[in-house]
């Protein structure tokens, strides 16, 4: 029993059933039950889902990414200018989208392990840096801070992987099961799952067990930008269009989600489940809201309120976890 | 002393930090089946030497022999490849981790292939309630985190890793440091278990009881630099505790004859 009481996502199981009870309760004639409204509410929980789970994975390993949500603007510029500008095909577009958040990804996790430098500092750098190159390059190429025209020519097969749907359920849902299902996997059972635990409960420690911690950071950094590369390819491709302003604030939202999620910011304590759980907690806030009729204004207060509660569950499962036999 | 005895040694070691010099000419040999004891006060470069034995640090000169064969450790896994593993005081165990995860925290025993490539927790759980069995620790769940086990328990659970991974060295780290009597008494039976199965152990310490209870030959370093070499047969506890404190008479400065703690 007390393994059950001491999982970490166990606050956020809880949190996503009385959430979803409220609102069945207060808006389920609304709406909010029906196909499209629980449609509705996981397709902006999988957009932000697929990028709490990486987020979720480098905080395990001890890291923030602050740069995710920049990065999914860059990401979606650098695909629609391939395709636009440079008329590249879409599959090759959506390589070197990969590719580039790959590369800026690696780069974040370099600078973080070369230099000791916290990575809340050198990624809200990049979260500036990464935003301001893609709206100055964006406009110099293009005149504009928006591309259009992406799907016009392409090949549905490519488009429907990331945009398309199976029968009502959106690929967004789908992949972010996925990702969900792989991180737990990954996370339970794998060599590289106890590397990242290791990691981000004391690095020094890990080191001297022969654990690459550095190989660990630079991997799951790689792996939050690509990410968040994903989820610009949902959206460009949904839209037709790539925004330099796509993915602003989703970098503190993936953190809530995270941290909901039982996922402790210090390292070493989390799972991917919870930040699933997180995310639906604020896909179901933030659209059956609008269902209830409460004015969707007070939405943020609700989940700053969330977000300190859940901190408060945490912090006493995690007390419980550690306390004596 | 018999070579052939000697498991891992060091030949006139020195390092600096920043122009700073942690260690000069230091020169020092760990038998097999023997503890062999590092003494020194705060800053006489205990921490600097066991860095270098153990691969967090190169030396600026002098060698490492293992076995009698030159060793250069490019990193602490490296060192573990040669067998030398090393115990740290704090850093020996991931608190939030499970017992099982940290005992097998980077050598993971991995079964299947490719992408079906995962870890055996069931069998490392029997494995790890097994070895912690034979040293004492009788754990009813090895998922319980180690931070519910008491400090004496954590180094045990390093030190049978140590054991069980096949470690031929063992440098162990200020183990007692933090302990009360019963779970240093209890760590250092076990350190003296490790050498009667043939074990060659480095215990760095600064308790001259602790250090006489089970050790067999004493190095005393005193600002980077070796005081003084001793055999067991030698050795006074109170002898030890007034080279550590580089010579002052500690019997007079606290009116009793050494610490209060273990007694041999």
């Amino acid at each position: 029993m007390r393994r059950v009481t001491t999982r970490p996502e166990l606050g956020a199981l809880g949190g996503t059933v009385f959430v979803f009870v409220f609102f069945a309760l207060v808006a389920g004639d609304r709406g909010f039950l029906t196909v499209d409204g629980t449609i509705n509410y996981l397709e902006v929980a999988a957009e932000l889902g697929i990028l709490a789970t990486a987020v979720t994975l480098l905080a395990i390993g001890g890291e923030f990414d602050l740069s995710v949500g920049s990065m999914i603007g860059a990401a979606g510029v650098v695909m629609a200018l391939a395709v636009v500008q440079l008329g590249w095909p879409l599959w090759l577009s959506v390589v070197a989208m990969f590719a580039f958040a790959g590369v800026v990804g690696a780069g974040n996790g370099y600078l973080v392990v070369r230099t000791g430098l916290p990575s809340f500092i050198v990624t809200l750098a990049g979260l500036f840096v990464l935003r301001g190159v893609t709206i100055a390059i964006t406009r110099a190429s293009t005149g504009a801070t928006e591309v259009t025209g992406v799907t016009d020519n392409a090949p549905p097969v490519i488009v429907s992987l990331f945009a398309g749907k199976v029968g009502p359920v959106p690929a967004s849902i789908l992949w972010w099961i996925a990702l969900t299902v792989v991180a737990s996997w990954v996370l339970a059972r794998t060599q590289l799952g106890n590397w990242i635990y290791g990691t981000g409960g004391d690095p020094m420690a890990a080191r001297n067990m022969g654990v690459p911690v550095a190989r660990v950071k630079i991997i799951l950094f790689v792996l939050t930008a690509m990410a968040a590369a994903l989820v610009a390819a949902i959206q460009v491709l949904s839209t037709n269009s790539a925004d330099v302003l796509r993915g602003e604030l989703k970098e503190f939202q993936a953190i809530t989600a995270t941290v909901i999620g039982g996922t402790l910011l210090t390292g070493g304590y989390g799972s991917a489940i919870g930040a699933a759980f997180g995310a639906l907690i604020f896909g179901m806030v933030s659209q059956g809201i609008f269902f209830t009729g409460i004015d969707a204004d007070w939405f943020q207060a609700f989940l700053g309120a969330m977000l300190l509660l859940a901190v408060f569950v945490n912090h006493f499962t995690r007390k419980r976890a550690l306390a004596g036999r | 002393m018999n070579r052939d005895d000697v498991a891992l040694e060091a030949r006139g070691v020195s390092k600096h930090f920043l122009g700073v010099s942690a260690l000069t000419d230091v020169s020092l040999t760990v038998r097999r089946a023997g503890v062999t004891c590092l003494l020194g006060d705060n800053g006489a470069g205990k921490s600097t030497l066991i860095k270098i034995l153990s691969g967090v640090h190169a030396p600026d000169s002098g060698e490492l022999l293992v076995d009698g064969q030159k060793a250069q450790f490019k990193s602490p896994r490296h060192a573990l490849d040669h067998g030398i593993s090393t115990v740290y005081q704090d850093l020996a165990m991931i608190p939030l981790m499970p017992v099982a995860r940290n005992f097998f925290l980077g050598r993971e025993l991995n079964i299947g292939k490719l992408i079906w490539r995962r870890v055996d927790w069931l069998r490392a759980e029997e494995i790890t309630i097994r070895e912690l069995d034979r040293v004492g620790i009788h754990l009813r769940d090895a998922n319980q985190p180690v931070g519910t086990l008491s400090g004496g328990e954590r180094q045990s659970v390093a030190i049978a890793r140590a054991m069980y991974f096949g470690a031929s060295v063992l440098i162990l780290d200020e183990p007692t440091s933090a302990l009360g009597v019963k779970e240093a008494a209890i760590v250092l039976r076990l350190v003296r278990a490790a050498r009667d199965q043939g074990l060659a152990i480095l215990l760095i310490t600064h308790n001259a009881a602790h250090a006489h209870a089970v050790g067999d030959d004493f190095v005393v370093l005193q600002r980077g630099r070796v005081l003084a070499r001793l055999r067991r047969e030698d050795a006074k506890r109170a002898e030890l505790q007034d080279l550590m404190a580089g010579g002052v008479d500690m019997a007079a400065l606290t009116g009793t004859s050494g610490p209060i703690g273990l007694d041999a």
